[in-house]
């Protein structure tokens, strides 16, 4: 039987220490490989937890794929198959590891999780992540509605395990939407719906995210913005908050990819994050090695341990916009879900570029001089329409890719 | 299917290009890059996004009536999914003649092989571009006669 351990309490202790908890995305096809990862993650001299992700077949649903690869040995997945694998066999890779100091987390992106979440239970894992918006807009065209049908079953899933010494923990990928370009108010507003969305349907202990953008002051003031709305909608809840290391296109240089890896575990110790999920120096050119892993979580931890805490403050422009967003989407209907689908449908919420079918498609945003992300058209959104629409006539698909690769840019000249 | 320079929305039945992802790709910049491109080259178009099914693809082209489709893939699957695409499309006597291309990042390993190319042009694809053929793409548009405003 795998031992109890529970996230939210493994994330309150680091805090208790002054540590950040630093983890990665790591997920192999073969259980020995995936258990080698796991080990080298906890002996990382870092406050580390870990990371089981699953394989494209797996979030798919395809389970039958995932066993003929399972048949070949599992070395041709790219991450590991937990419901097509046996139980007991996902049991003995984790015996011994997942424990109170060392909680493992299930990472998946799939819009219909059921399976998954049964399965994460079964091994005796009750951390997983993901989101009915978040999992579904940006990757394909399930339904919303859809996902939102099958994210509140999920949710209740994962919710029914709580027991003595259980506490199923519950992350929202809101904070990431598409990666890069979207406002952080937008990002921060989603999280939160999101993480109310968890909360109504039974999920006591969450973590909300934010994926790092392009200008560091920005990101501090939008983890800021999270945890004062957080305080503020989620009373009773267990809940932190991760920062993801930059999800856009990325530096190719290693000194580029560890300075703006560095730079996001400063902004998350800074504006009070407890967690950092981190990026290799591989991140530009392929899947990185366990020591690549390894390396990442160890300069992250450095980069934490060398950063103060900053006084709280007040969230600036990003809060203000954020609070605007969750109150008119929380205005639609007391049932998270449903206001959560009227406000897409209506563009009250709109990620821009983003070509799932119910997304409105209205706004638009850049990068000011000041390198913070801004809108250039805020569509039907419940914000102060901007000036001079004609930026949105500016965007071309030159620019675009210039836009696109501003971080990389920035970071992989500074060390030429 | 709104349209990313002047955020109108055409009538479906003007899309004059069908864009597309492939079935296993999630990737979505390249499709914005890609839509950009089409409508700066002056046609219309009607972007289906990430991770499309083949049999989607299929309903969609059948009640658009494209002049052109267009397959965006960089997640290394391309070449995998791209066949199961076009065999689907082909298989339709409606859409047997419409001219259907693939580009982007096709294989795991760089480049694909003459062979492998051949694979896609014998399965039905008019045209494979690679990831550094923005210029050859750009020209074989230029086939396509634009649309002249009325």
């Amino acid at each position: 039987m795998t031992a109890s351990a529970p996230f939210g309490a493994r994330i309150a202790s680091a805090r208790a220490a002054g540590e950040l908890v630093v983890q990665p995305r790591m997920g192999f096809g073969d259980p020995g490989l995936m258990r080698r990862g796991l080990e080298a993650t906890r002996a990382a001299r870092a406050a580390t937890v870990g990371t089981l992700t699953l394989d494209s077949y797996t979030r798919v649903g395809d389970h039958a794929s995932a066993r003929r690869a399972i048949a070949e040995g599992g070395g041709g997945l790219n991450g590991y198959p937990i419901v097509a694998r046996d139980r007991d066999d996902t049991r003995a890779l984790l015996g011994g590891l997942h424990a109170p100091d060392f909680p493992v987390q299930v990472r998946h992106g799939s819009a219909a999780p059921q399976d998954i979440f049964r399965a994460l239970i079964e091994v005796g894992l009750d951390a997983t992540e993901g989101g009915p918006v978040s999992y579904c807009l940006p990757y394909g065209r399930v339904p919303l509605e859809r996902s939102l049908e099958n994210w509140r079953e999920s949710t209740e899933i994962l919710a029914s395990c709580a027991g003595p010494g259980r506490v199923p923990h519950l992350e929202s990928f809101g904070g990431c939407m598409l990666g890069q370009l979207c406002p952080p108010s937008m990002l921060v507003a989603v999280s939160l719906l999101e993480g109310l969305f968890f909360a109504a349907h039974g999920i006591t202990s969450l973590s909300l995210s934010y994926a790092q953008q392009t200008s560091a002051e920005q990101d501090r003031e939008a983890v800021r913005a999270l945890r004062l709305l957080a305080g503020e909608l989620l009373p009773g809840v267990d809940w932190h908050v991760v920062l993801y290391t930059y999800m856009g296109v990325f530096p190719r240089t290693a000194a580029g990819a560890s300075a703006l890896l560095a730079r996001s575990a400063r902004t998350a110790v800074a504006a009070g994050a407890e967690r950092v999920i981190v990026k290799t120096e591989a991140e530009a050119h392929r899947i990185p090695t366990i020591e690549e892993n390894v390396r990442a979580l160890e300069n992250a931890a450095r980069a934490a341990r060398d950063t103060r805490p900053e006084p709280p403050g007040d969230g600036g422009e990003t809060y203000r916009e954020a609070r605007v967003l969750v109150e008119a989407v929380l205005e639609l209907s007391d049932d998270v879900g449903t206001a959560l689908l009227r406000a897409f449908r209506r563009g009250l919420l709109d990620i821009p570029y983003c070509l799932h079918p119910d997304n409105a498609g209205r706004v638009r945003s850049h990068i000011d001089d000041t390198g913070r992300l801004r809108w250039s058209d805020t569509g039907s959104l419940p914000l102060p329409a901007v000036g001079a629409p004609s930026r949105r006539s500016s965007v071309t698909s030159a620019n675009l890719l210039e836009t696109l690769s501003y971080v990389e840019r920035r970071y992989d000249s500074a060390v030429r | 299917m709104r349209s990313l320079i002047t955020g109108d929305i055409p009538a479906p039945e003007r899309a004059e290009i069908l864009l597309s992802g492939t079935s296993s790709d999630a990737h979505t910049w390249n499709l914005v890059f890609l839509q950009l491109l089409l409508e700066e080259a002056g046609h219309r178009v009607a972007n289906l996004g990430p991770c499309v099914p083949a049999p989607l693809l299929v309903e969609e082209a059948l009640e658009l009536a494209p002049r052109l489709i267009v397959l965006g893939s960089v997640n290394g699957h391309g070449h995998q999914d791209g066949l199961q695409a076009v065999r689907a499309l082909r298989a339709r006597p409606e859409l047997a003649l419409v001219p259907v291309v693939i580009g982007g990042k096709l294989g795991v390993n760089g480049p694909l092989t003459a062979d492998r190319v051949r694979e896609l042009t014998d399965a039905g694809f008019d045209e494979v571009f690679g990831d550094a053929d923005i210029g050859a793409f750009v020209s074989y548009l230029s086939r396509f006669e634009l649309r002249v405003a009325s």
